[in-house]
């Protein structure tokens, strides 16, 4: 019930109780109160549009950073990432198998001030080795969602 | 040229789809919001449709044996023994066709002779009635009920039954009514069957597609594999219509002679087709659980819309329709949907397209995303409460 529950608000955050009660088949109040505990639980976190930004004037540009770092003893990679993602710039942070440690990714009004970002903050926290700038060129598909869904419902006229 | 003298009679007045026009009409016009396609809207499942690709690759673009290739076949016969506990030889008792409807025609064909009875429970899909007499035979209507859920009754079974009758059509689960037949209501007409010479061509496209309850087939009841054709393909189970892929399996008394039509008429089946759909059989489980989970919250959603709107839907138990009741509105079924066209510019398919029996019903098919679905309700609540307000 509730991976079913959290498959259908993945999918559309703005569905009511009752609208995934009629889906699943299921008691809205019983629906209402697992959501109300999943959000109590932590497990829901937030709810959010996902928003074509190029459709706007307010472009914004992004970048993932590949940091490599010197863990600290006893705290791992703990402290490290809490720090950075601190920042507000800073829209995602995950820990990385492979050649480097923290995928960063930041977000500015340009490239010139993800840069900066990058030069003037992140190069410069003792733990940090190493950054990768890679700048965003465009976004084609975000949280699940194509953003440039050129499908069109190509079936035929075929009623019967 | 005189054509009249040239074509054949029975082919001249076989009627073209009466709602032909009206369909046109909706194709044409630009915001139209259907629900009227039967057929899938997810695409085949990716490793199905890798394995074509993959076929035509390697270049294996021959004709198959004509029965079809017989690692297919066999996979067929795996398949209806895991899901269906049916048990088929591929070499002997299985055919692989151009679709689900091929297999039908083949068998009407290859029992009819001129004058000979079929029964045809109603609504059902469109092809039965014209097959049956393009094969020289004469279509026995039984209408189904809604109060029976739409399923055959013994009690109508029997009183069709003439010693004329060579065949019975058994469309579950059914286009457009959604309805199926459990076990007990098989049971019921395989007692009537049981001491008959009459096959029972069992048209199982949906079968995977049944809601809460699983598919039972009329040949795994006791007695009636003998005298039964179970037709089935890949293009709804598995969203394969465009692919053009169906199979039969019976006994080899019959098999044997449907094949030979079969060569005669199509030589085989698509081979880039059939290697797909090996593919299909042997690992596209969860691909089809997930098209099944998503069909059913889009089933629920639309009963319940429907219901909301004041148009009596019953819960459709298996294929992709709804097949609510119109007739509170006074209208008829083809004025409903021409009107609601016109007004509100949503397609839906009248329920006598699919026979007399359809009368007072539509279909709406529900392989579409729920947003679309939820569009087209809404534009129906407002036809429906200007019609009653009026």
């Amino acid at each position: 019930m509730d991976q079913k529950i959290l498959k259908l608000l993945y999918q559309n955050g703005k569905l009511t109780a009752e609208d995934i009660a009629t889906r699943l088949g299921a008691d809205a109040t019983a629906v209402a109160d697992r959501i109300k505990e999943m959000e109590k639980a932590g497990i829901i976190r937030g709810y959010k549009a996902v928003i074509d930004w190029e459709k706007l004037d307010s472009v914004y540009v992004s970048a993932i950073i590949e940091l490599k770092v010197t863990p600290k003893a006893e705290l791992g990679f703990e402290e490290i990432a809490e720090k950075v993602m601190k920042y507000p710039e800073v829209e995602s942070v995950y820990l990385m198998s492979g050649t480097y440690d923290l995928n960063v990714v930041v977000k500015g009004k340009t490239f010139q001030q993800v840069a900066m970002f990058v030069a003037k903050e992140l190069s410069t926290i003792p733990a940090v080795q190493s950054t990768a700038t890679h700048f965003v060129l465009r976004r084609y598909k975000e949280s699940d969602v194509e953003l440039i869904n050129t499908d069109t419902d190509d079936r035929g006229n075929f009623w019967l | 040229m005189d054509y009249e003298k040239l074509l054949s009679p029975v082919v001249r007045e076989m009627k073209p789809s009466g709602i032909r026009k009206f369909f046109d009409i909706a194709a044409q016009m630009e915001n139209v919001i259907s629900l009227g396609v039967g057929e899938p809207d997810f695409p085949t499942p990716w490793q199905v449709r890798s394995a074509g690709i993959h076929s035509l690759e390697k270049g294996k673009t021959k004709y198959s044996s004509n029965a079809g290739m017989l690692p297919l076949r066999e996979e067929i016969a795996r398949y209806m023994k895991r899901k269906y506990d049916l048990s088929y030889c591929g070499e002997t008792e299985v055919l692989v066709t151009v679709g689900g409807s091929e297999a039908i025609d083949l068998c009407l064909r290859a029992v009819l002779s001129f004058g000979d009875e079929v029964i045809i429970p109603q609504p059902s899909y469109v092809c039965y009635e014209p097959m049956t007499t393009l094969a020289g035979g004469v279509p026995v209507i039984i209408e189904t009920k809604a109060e029976d859920d739409f399923k055959l009754t013994p009690q109508q079974l029997t009183a069709a039954i003439t010693d004329k009758t060579k065949a019975l059509i058994l469309p579950y689960p059914c286009n457009p009514t959604g309805g199926i037949m459990e076990r007990a209501d098989l049971e019921a007409i395989a007692q009537v069957l049981k001491d008959k010479n009459i096959l029972v061509i069992s048209d199982e496209i949906y079968s995977e597609l049944t809601f809460g309850k699983r598919h039972v087939s009329i040949a795994s009841i006791d007695g009636m594999r003998e005298r039964t054709v179970v037709v089935n393909g890949f293009s709804k189970n598995f969203s394969m219509t465009g692919w053009r892929l169906g199979f039969a399996c019976g006994p080899k008394e019959i098999l044997s002679q449907i094949t030979k039509i079969h060569q005669f008429a199509i030589m085989c089946a698509p081979t880039t087709s059939q290697y797909a759909a090996i593919e299909a059989l042997r690992n596209c489980d969860d691909a089809v659980a997930a098209m099944i989970e998503e069909y059913d919250m889009r089933r629920r959603l639309m009963v319940d819309g429907f219901n909301r709107i004041g148009l009596t839907c019953r819960e459709p138990s298996g294929a992709f329709y709804a097949f609510p009741c119109i007739a509170s509105t006074g209208l008829t079924s083809e004025e409903f949907c021409e009107r609601l066209l016109y007004a509100k510019e949503v397609a839906v398919v009248p329920g006598t397209a699919f026979g007399k029996g359809g009368e007072g019903y539509i279909r709406a098919s529900y392989c579409y995303s729920t947003e679309h679905i939820q569009e087209a309700i809404r534009r129906m609540g407002e036809f429906v409460t200007e019609l009653t307000c009026k």
